[in-house]
C-alpha cells in the first residue's frame, strides 16, 4: 500500500505527519519525494547504502574559439537566453532551458550541451525500515523524473524486504513533481491548515487529485488555531465527499520532537497528538470511515 | 520615513510554509502606508495567495501561453527528424505503423521540431499555462499575481511574465516560490537583495543552508528573518554568525499572529508596534542595495 502525504502549500506540518506515519509500528519504506527540499533524512539519519546519479537537464555553452559571432543562435532561442553582451554572443545559464536548438543550428558547431549530473538519489536503512530520498541540485528543473526514480526504488525495496507499506512525503505545490508523487498511489492525504490561504490551496490540490481519480483524505492540522475556518474546510470536504482523516490540535511538542530529530510517536507516544495520528492512520489504512459529529 | 527608491527584494525560503507570504504581505502593507510606489509580485504560481490579504480592483489579467506543435499527418513522412530534435521527448513516433503524437505536457515550446521538419508538416498552436493578474490596492500600489493553471507541469513561464509585468520602477517585492530549483532561481535572479525566511528547527536550518549556498553561486546578498522564534533550537543563530549573514528580524511564535493570518488579515494592522521594525529593516536594505539597475 502506498500512502502519499501532500499539502499544497508547505509548512502545514506535512513532514512531521509523514515522519509520524513512518514510525507507528510495522516496518515501512519511507520515500521523501520533496526532492527540492529533502528533510526527513535529517530526522532519521538513514545508512548510506546506495547512491545514484540523476541526470537532470542540459545547458548550452559556447566555445569562443569556434564562434564567429554570427548571431544566428540569438534568433533561434525562444527562451531569450542568448544575447549580445558587450558585442559578443553569450548564453545566460539561468535562462537557458536546455532545448539544444542553438547547438543544432550553429553553422560553426561552436555550441555544445553540458549534462547536469549533480542531483542524487540515496537509499538506506533507518530505524523503522528502509528509506529513499532524492536531492535535486539547485537551479535544476524539478520535472518529477527524480521523484519517479525515488518511487521506483521504494517499490523495489518494499518488494525485496517484504514490506507492505510505503509512505511518500510529497513536495509542495501542484506541479509536475506532485503529480509524479501521487500517480497510482492507494491513498493521498492532504494536510491543510485552518487558514483562508489553506483552504484556497486545498481547493487547487483537490482539483489535481480528483483529476487523477485518487482516494483522497484531508487532515486539518492545528485546527484549533481557527475553529471557524476548520469547520469551513470540513464542510467543503464533506460537500465533495472527501473524508476528513483527522483534526489535529496545535502542539508545540511536534517542534520539540523535531529538534531532537524524533517523530512525535518516538518523542511523546502518550501525547494527544500521537493518539490523533494513530487514529487517522487506522482510518486511512483500514478504510474505516468513522463518522463523527463535532 | 522611506526615501523613494528603486529596488527589487525577493522574499524566499528553502522550505515552504516558513512565513514567506506572511512577511511579504505585511512588509508590502507597511511600505504602502508610507506612500511609496510599490508592487508586490506573488511568484508562487502553483499556490498563489497574497491576494487573499488585500482588497483591490483587478486592473487586468494577461494570459500566458506557450507554443505547442501540431503535426499535419498528411504531410508527415515519418522521417523522425522532429523526434530526434526534441530534447524533452515530447514527440512520440512509431514509423512502421505511421503513428506520430505530440505529448503536450512534456513540450517546452522550444520550436526545435518545427526547425527540424523538412516537409512543412509542423505548425504551432498556443496553449494556456496560466494568468498574470494585476490588482490595484491603492494609489501607486499594485499586487501582481502569477497564477498557474491547475494541471500545468511547470510554473516558470507564468512567473517570468509576472516579474516582467512589474517593470523596474519603485519598490518591488517578489514573494518567491519555495525550494531552490528553477522557479526559485528565475525569481531571485532579478532581485537586488534576498530576504530568506526560516524557522529555528533542524529542517529550517537545512533548507536555509541550501538557499544560502545557491544564492552564493549567484552572487546575491541575503539576510534572514527567523519566524516562529522561540519554538525550536539555537543552531540557526550559530550558523548565521558563522556565515556572517545579517539577522534582519525575529518574529516570535504568537497565536495572535497565526490567527490574524488564518483569517486573511495583516497582523501589522493590529499590532502596530511591528511597523517600525519593518521600516527600519527596509531602510537598512535600501541604503546598501537600492537604486541599482538590476
Ligand atoms: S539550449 Fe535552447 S534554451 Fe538554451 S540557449 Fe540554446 S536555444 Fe536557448
Ligand atoms: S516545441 Fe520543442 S519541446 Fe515542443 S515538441 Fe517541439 S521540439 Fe519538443
Amino acid at each position: 500500500m502506498e500512502i502519499a502525504i501532500i499539502s499544497g502549500k508547505g509548512g502545514t506540518g506535512k513532514s512531521s505527519i509523514s515522519a509520524a506515519f513512518a514510525t507507528l509500528s510495522g516496518k515501512v519504506v519511507l520515500a521523501d519525494c520533496d526532492v527540492d527540499a529533502a528533510n526527513l533524512f535529517i530526522m532519521f539519519n538513514p545508512t548510506h547504502e546506495e547512491e545514484q546519479v540523476y541526470m537532470g537537464g542540459q545547458k548550452a555553452v559556447i566555445d569562443y574559439s569556434m564562434c564567429t559571432n554570427c548571431g544566428l543562435c540569438v534568433d533561434y532561442c525562444r527562451f531569450g537566453a542568448i544575447s549580445f553582451l558587450n558585442g559578443r554572443v553569450s548564453i545566460s545559464e539561468i535562462l537557458c532551458d536546455g532545448c539544444k536548438l542553438c547547438s543544432r543550428i550553429c553553422p560553426s558547431e561552436a555550441i555544445t550541451m553540458i549534462d547536469s549530473d549533480k542531483s542524487r538519489m540515496y537509499a538506506g536503512t533507518f530505524r523503522n525500515g528502509k528509506m529513499v530520498y532524492g536531492r535535486l541540485a539547485p537551479g535544476e528543473e524539478n520535472s518529477g523524473k527524480l521523484v519517479n526514480m525515488v518511487r521506483d526504488k521504494a517499490k523495489k525495496m518494499a518488494k525485496a524486504e517484504n514490506i507492505d507499506t510505503i509512505i511518500l512525503d510529497g513536495p509542495p505545490g501542484i506541479g509536475c513533481p506532485v503529480i509524479s508523487t501521487i500517480t497510482g498511489v492507494d491513498h493521498v492525504v492532504i494536510v491543510t491548515e485552518p487558514t483562508i490561504s489553506g483552504l484556497h490551496d486545498l481547493k487547487r490540490t483537490i482539483e489535481i487529485t480528483s483529476k487523477f481519480n485518487l482516494k483522497t483524505w484531508v487532515i486539518i492540522n492545528k485546527y484549533d488555531l481557527n475553529n471557524e475556518m476548520a469547520n469551513e474546510i470540513e464542510l467543503y470536504c464533506n460537500g465533495l465527499g472527501i473524508s476528513i482523516a483527522g483534526k489535529f490540535t496545535f502542539n508545540a511538542q511536534v517542534v520539540e520532537a523535531m529538534v531532537q530529530c524524533k517523530s512525535i510517536m518516538e518523542y511523546a507516544p502518550e501525547s494527544d497528538f500521537a493518539t490523533q495520528i494513530q487514529s487517522a492512520y487506522n482510518m486511512i489504512a483500514n478504510g474505516k470511515i468513522i463518522s463523527k459529529r463535532n | 520615513m522611506i526615501k523613494p527608491s528603486n529596488i527589487k527584494i525577493a522574499v524566499a525560503s528553502g522550505k515552504g510554509g516558513t512565513g514567506k507570504t506572511l512577511l511579504s504581505t505585511n512588509l508590502f502593507y507597511v511600505l504602502q502606508q508610507q506612500n511609496c510606489n510599490i508592487t508586490l509580485v506573488d511568484c508562487d504560481a502553483e499556490e498563489p495567495n497574497d491576494r487573499v490579504f488585500f482588497k483591490g480592483t483587478m486592473l487586468k489579467s494577461l494570459e500566458v501561453t506557450q507554443k505547442v506543435p501540431v503535426i499535419e499527418e498528411s504531410k508527415c513522412t515519418f522521417c523522425g527528424k522532429c523526434h530526434e530534435y526534441c530534447n524533452y521527448n515530447a514527440i512520440f513516433i512509431l514509423p512502421p505503423v505511421k503513428i506520430i503524437k505530440v505529448i503536450e505536457d512534456l513540450c517546452h515550446g522550444c520550436g526545435a521540431c518545427s526547425v527540424a521538419c523538412h516537409y512543412d508538416a509542423i505548425s504551432e498552436k498556443d496553449v494556456l499555462l496560466g494568468n498574470v493578474n494585476c490588482f490595484s490596492i491603492a494609489q501607486q500600489s499594485t499586487v501582481i499575481e502569477a497564477n498557474m493553471k491547475v494541471g500545468v507541469y511547470s510554473p516558470v513561464s507564468v512567473i517570468k511574465e509576472a516579474i516582467k509585468e512589474a517593470g523596474n520602477s519603485g519598490i518591488i517585492i517578489l514573494d518567491s516560490p519555495p525550494g531552490t530549483s528553477c522557479p526559485f532561481i528565475q525569481t531571485v535572479a532579478v532581485a537586488d537583495y534576498v530576504i530568506l525566511v526560516t524557522e529555528p528547527t533542524p529542517f529550517g536550518l537545512s533548507d536555509l543552508r541550501q538557499s544560502v549556498e545557491t544564492l552564493k553561486t549567484m552572487n546575491k546578498t541575503c539576510g534572514v528573518i527567523i519566524n516562529r522564534a522561540g519554538l525550536g533550537d539555537n543552531a540557526i543563530y550559530e550558523y548565521l554568525k558563522q556565515e556572517h549573514i545579517a539577522l534582519l528580524m525575529e518574529i516570535p511564535f504568537d497565536k495572535d499572529i497565526a490567527s490574524y493570518y488564518s483569517k486573511g488579515e495583516l497582523f501589522v494592522k493590529y499590532k502596530t508596534e511591528w511597523e517600525q521594525p519593518f521600516i527600519s529593516m527596509f531602510n537598512s536594505i535600501v541604503e546598501k542595495y537600492g537604486d541599482s539597475n538590476n
